[in-house]
């Protein structure tokens, strides 16, 4: 505990700040104003601490989060800013999954609410759902003791006149042994997406069962003779992967495939895109020419354009020309996760669901091995494992919200609070890099799955514009991918400066206005048995008020309610998003006039509250 | 002149019209005098499509063996292309559009013929008269007078013929300030902030030259606007280098000498020229679908675009701030005062004043600060961005106040009364349209072609309730308060309302703003509803209760 902390605004160059005491806890970092408004920061969401130089005022000390938060604080004396930040580094680094916070959150639920938590997401059933297995596909046993991959899943569905010996063989020539599987079976068009990793191909080396394999995967479309493979990494990469002995299929050794390069750069190069982004969005006092350059020069949005383009690709091989596609990229579980998902979002109008979202980040994320404990740093690890690569995911499904508000099921609050829990390390779906290392941490016993608490709050995170008739079912989403679509996420790398959004969110009214309806509905219809009770025998509706008008019915969620119990909705996360009223309107316009009395333009918080509403 | 004689080919048969993201449609092209009329043959989905001519921006044609085709770039920013068989009635056509388009006489153009089809309500000619406002402002205070110095437009050939000036000032004393102001543009009351008896006022900028002329009535007039011992701030909205070299040419700034209570703040925003070549680049870049990402972006920054609306809203929340949060007067200006300083004097009052975001105070403010207070619209407006005249003349002005404007609506999308299409309409009333509202440099010009009795106003129109309800914005809820707009680089949007209209399919977008009306149209009919089952309920429950009794 420190007290006499100063919290400074990250983007006021007038040195205005909040006074307050700064607790640590085993989990979290907490700071109270003098006005006892709280934030609480995740030890696990602390990707940075650093110690700038000593000013008159104190030692400052600069906290990055993983989230985009970032804290500036001034602590009085040195020594106390060295302690904070001795115990930051340590208590931000953890060596053992044992110590994340997963392992010791404890929600009060009791261990039956727990299995059935975990059981609420179930594979099994969503390939049941997607039609397979059929005729043409089947559940392979062959990695039932990860014997052949380590890194897939225990049930994988392939083709059926893939043997074992095609499937073995195969696995060999693919790069951590990452054979082609399917991820996803359109029924309609009874074509597949596929998923695999780099052949090892070399400059001439090819595997005549990795050859059959992808034969097998064409001959189970019976609509479509010819498959594509895209590969989803540049050219350039691909070619040098070669001298390595990996490399890229050869279409002379395989019949029927087309052959395509998609051009996604690597995670290294995603990684300090996001870095430049981040340092251009950072800079006080920062010009519209110097902000639009920024983003130009770090690549970050072409670079959603590219997956997004991917996956557009991706689907309309599938919806159009009724192809099987195989995706991969290296190790195919950074792009091709990423390529894979948001095709079948496209595809699947299930997927734009608030059930179905969970489905396809357990199955195409999770259960494939997307490395989320490497790429978000779970543990002290190597810094370049890091990489957003999912972060990119989930901003590629918000701009397809941006384009299409009716087409889905949840808002970008439920986005933000996904990305909140790759990091947070509180529930145990993302810990570890496979299903393999989640097993041997027994994380189902240990931990507790984030989806059913989600589920319990999907209030706050449905849609009020959903209109689940707005696609048929299995139609494609198109989105326009022309550049001027792509827009900034202020949301998701301004989450905490509030100074930059809207003073009024027309998101929350209507949220609010939505939820208030059902409740009037509620109330007309009581209000009706009433006056009918009333009436008594006479049957005679005395009401004239004609029908409002037709309305699309509310959304009905086809989701079982896991978890109605009164949980304490993530007590936590709350405490760290109330806050954020904290922050005046610094608007910057006032540092033009240095000698202005330092009293800043008023909070104009018009925030539509429920109560509000309520009148 | 006859119209007649400029269309040499009236109509056109088997004309095809290509638009983006619609389909191709076979009709026939007819051309009026003030129209570019085409309708389809379609039985079934018969379509047509109204131009005016003075939409027209730009007009290219082409030829492909005996097929011409005709691609014509409106002020709105729409581009369509019509393919017309037959070279002959192809050129002939093009050059009557070329022609109609360009007329140069104001008393040709489409507002003079127009014979309105609906029933007038209210004249929107005299809906907002200064005297009106001037009674408001009476309510509250006294320190102000109503001056018909410049009547007869002698005075300041760019004011409206009364103006609002402090009440101690007599009208020698403003003969003697005009002369003393560019073009006789004295300072006027643009603001009176009723909070705490601040005033906003405008003018040009004080004739100085390089001697350091001064004029006692000058300083008095806007020091009548002080309390006593407080300081008032003029926002000069050029650099002060460019304010120096003024001088050189009769112009200046307000030395301090001579203005011992006022404090010169210089923010520049760009003007003329420069903007509009920024209209052109923003568009041409919006334009262009087959830019990868880095192209748009370096395009959208070549443009500029954006850091004019900054420096804009800037300037703006800078003169609001210094009236509500400093409690002091404020004088604005820049060279002419016809143009940068009616942006920052518009925007500090939406932003001040809750009055200017409703519809109609809104449409006061557009007449106050813009029709009445000289905005040259027919010189601005005579272009947009397909132009390719290198007349200095020309500038977005208008647009990027709109644009600012919808900036803040962004960012309080409840605190206004009107919607984004009302912005919109405005917009492309200013640049093309068939009222006499936005004809004319001033109301000097107004009067003498008296467009008052010839013309029909835009108010006129948009004021009918049937009108009106297209350009309310349901999630309007008044509020009181100053809103101040964020002007950080992440909040500010491009306009896209405007600028990418016409290059993406919008049907979802307007689906889902459909979607967004329906749940507040259908809340108030629940409140209604729930409202009439209670008081239902009540007298059910008071008659049992009488019964009983």
């Amino acid at each position: 505990q420190v007290e006499q902390v100063k919290l400074l605004d990250r983007f006021s160059t007038s040195n205005k700040s909040l006074t307050g005491t700064l607790y640590l806890t085993a989990t979290h970092l907490l700071f109270i104003d003098s006005s006892q408004r709280e934030t609480w920061i995740l030890h696990h969401h602390i990707a940075a601490v650093e110690k700038l130089p000593l000013t008159t005022s104190g030692c400052p000390l600069v906290i990055q989060c993983k989230n985009f938060r970032i804290v500036h604080f001034v602590v009085p004396r040195e020594r106390d800013c060295h302690d904070i930040y001795n115990s930051l580094l340590q208590l931000s680094r953890t060596a053992k999954y044992e110590e994340l916070y997963a392992f010791s959150y404890n929600p009060k639920q009791n261990e039956s609410e727990q299995v059935k938590g975990w059981q609420l997401i179930d594979l099994a059933e969503e390939y049941k759902r997607m039609g397979v297995p059929n005729a043409y596909w089947q559940l392979s046993d062959a990695n039932r003791d990860y014997k052949i991959c380590e890194t897939y899943p225990r049930e994988l569905y392939v083709p059926r006149t893939a043997s074992k010996p095609i499937i073995v063989g195969s696995s060999k020539f693919r790069s951590k042994g990452r054979f082609p599987v399917l991820s996803y079976y359109h029924k309609n068009k009874e074509a597949a997406i596929c998923r695999c990793s780099q052949p090892l191909s070399g400059f001439s080396a090819r595997c005549l069962e990795d050859e059959h394999m992808l034969q097998a995967i064409s001959k189970a479309n019976p609509s479509n003779r010819y498959m594509y493979v895209m590969d989803t990494r540049p050219k350039l990469n691909a070619m040098a992967n070669r001298a390595a002995g990996k490399g890229y299929e050869n279409e002379d050794n395989y019949s029927n495939i087309r052959f395509q390069f998609v051009g996604i750069e690597n995670i290294h190069v995603m990684r300090s895109s996001l870095q430049k982004l981040l340092e251009v969005s950072g800079t006080r006092g920062l010009s519209v020419n110097d902000f639009l350059s920024g983003l130009e020069n770090s690549g970050w949005l072409r670079h959603v354009k590219a997956v997004l383009d991917a996956a557009v690709f991706l689907a309309k091989a599938i919806a159009v020309e009724s192809a099987s596609v195989l995706v991969h990229c290296s190790d195919g579980w950074d792009r091709t996760s990423q390529v894979c998902s948001l095709g079948a979002l496209l595809l699947d109008s299930y997927y734009r669901t608030i059930k179905g979202f969970m489905v396809l980040i357990e199955k195409d994320w999770i259960s494939f091995g997307h490395k989320f404990s490497d790429r978000c740093c779970q543990l002290d690890g190597d810094p370049k494992e890091i990489s957003p690569v999912f972060t990119q995911f989930l901003e590629s499904v918000w701009n397809l919200t941006e384009q299409f508000p009716q087409a889905f099921e949840y808002n970008e609050a439920f986005l933000l609070q996904i990305h909140e829990h790759v990091h947070s390390c509180q529930f145990g779906n993302f810990l570890g890099n496979c299903q393999k290392e989640r097993e041997e941490l027994k994380l189902k016993e240990k931990t507790y799955s984030l989806w059913p608490f989600l589920l319990a709050e999907q209030k706050k995170y449905q849609n009020p514009l959903y209109n689940p008739d707005f696609s048929p079912e299995l139609t494609l989403l198109e989105p326009n991918t022309v550049s001027f679509n792509f827009k900034f996420w202020r949301n998701m790398y301004h989450q905490f400066d509030r100074s930059m959004h809207p003073r009024q969110s027309v998101f929350s009214l209507i949220m609010n206005t939505s939820e208030q309806n059902k409740q009037l509905e509620e109330d007309i219809k009581e209000l009706e048995a009433k006056i009918k009770q009333r009436n008594g025998q006479s049957d005679v509706v005395l009401v004239k008020e004609q029908e409002p008008t037709a309305h699309p019915t509310p959304v009905a969620l086809k989701t079982p309610p896991c978890f109605q119990k009164e949980q304490p909705p993530l007590p936590v996360n709350d405490a760290v998003r109330t806050i954020e009223g904290s922050n005046t309107a610094d608007n910057r316009y006032s540092e033009l006039v240095s000698e202005f009395s330092k009293a800043e333009p008023a909070v104009v918080s018009l925030e539509y509250g429920v109560a509000r509403m309520t009148c | 002149m006859e119209f007649a004689e400029l269309i040499k080919t009236p109509r056109a048969d088997n004309v095809a019209l290509h638009r983006p993201f619609h389909a191709a449609v076979e009709g026939t092209l007819c051309l009026t005098g003030h129209h570019l009329i085409f309708s389809s043959r379609r039985r079934d989905n018969a379509e047509e499509l109204w131009l005016l001519h003075s939409n027209i921006d730009s007009i290219d044609k082409r030829f492909v063996g005996s097929l011409g085709t005709i691609v014509i770039k409106c002020k709105d920013l729409r581009i369509i292309q019509l393919d017309i068989p037959g070279m002959e009635e192809c050129l002939n056509i093009a050059s009557s559009i070329e022609a109609l388009s360009t007329l140069d006489s104001v008393t040709l153009m489409y507002p003079f013929f127009y014979r309105p089809m609906f029933e007038v309500l209210e004249d929107g000619w005299s809906s907002f008269l200064l005297e009106q406002e001037f009674e408001l402002l009476s309510s509250v205070t006294n320190e102000w007078r109503l001056s018909c110095v410049n009547k007869d437009f002698s005075v300041c050939p760019s004011y409206p013929a009364v103006v609002i000036v402090p009440k101690s000032v007599d009208d020698e004393a403003l003969r003697k300030v005009a002369l003393f102001r560019h073009g006789g543009r004295f300072p006027v009351l643009s603001y009176y902030h009723r909070k705490n008896g601040m005033a906003m006022l405008r003018s040009s900028q004080p004739l100085t030259g390089t001697n350091g002329r001064r004029c006692k009535e000058d300083e008095k007039l806007i020091n009548a606007t002080l309390r006593s011992g407080r300081r008032g701030f003029v926002i000069d909205t050029r650099p002060l280098n460019v304010a120096q070299q003024a001088r050189a040419k009769g112009g200046g700034f307000e030395q301090e000498v001579h203005y011992p209570q006022w404090r010169r703040i210089h923010k520049y925003i760009e003007r003329f020229n420069i903007l509009q070549e920024s209209f052109i680049k923003l568009v041409e870049a919006c334009n262009d679908q087959s830019h990868n990402m880095d192209r748009w972006l370096s395009k959208l920054e070549a443009s500029n675009w954006l850091t004019h609306i900054k420096e804009l809203l800037t300037a703006a929340c800078l003169a609001a701030q210094c009236i509500d949060r400093e409690g002091a007067s404020v004088l604005v200006h820049g060279s002419e005062g016809t143009d940068s300083t009616l942006q920052v004097t518009s925007l500090a009052q939406i932003i001040l004043d809750p009055r200017c975001r409703t519809i109609r105070g809104f449409q006061a403010l557009v007449v106050r600060e813009w029709l009445q207070a000289g905005h040259p619209f027919q010189q601005r407006c005579a272009q947009s961005a397909y132009s390719n005249s290198k007349q200095k003349w020309e500038a977005p002005v208008f647009l990027l106040f709109l644009e600012c404007v919808w900036q803040i609506h962004r960012q309080f999308p409840c605190s206004f009364e009107f919607n984004e299409q009302f912005l919109i309409l405005l917009f492309e009333h200013a640049y093309a349209s068939q009222f006499g509202t936005f004809l004319g440099n001033n109301e000097n010009e107004r009067a003498k072609l008296k467009l008052p009795q010839k013309t029909m106003s835009l108010w006129s129109w948009v004021n009918r309730p049937e009108e009106l309800s297209r350009f309310q914005n349901p999630l309007y809820e008044a509020n009181s308060l100053v809103i101040w707009p964020s002007v950080a680089p992440q909040s500010l949007q491009l306009w896209e309302g405007v600028f990418l209209r016409w290059n993406r399919p919008s049907k979802f977008l307007e689906e889902a703003e459909e979607e967004r009306i329906n749940i507040i149209k259908y809340n108030k009919e629940l409140q209604a509803k729930v409202n009439a089952l209670r008081q239902q309920l009540a007298e059910m429950e008071a008659g049992e209760e009488g019964q009983e009794n």
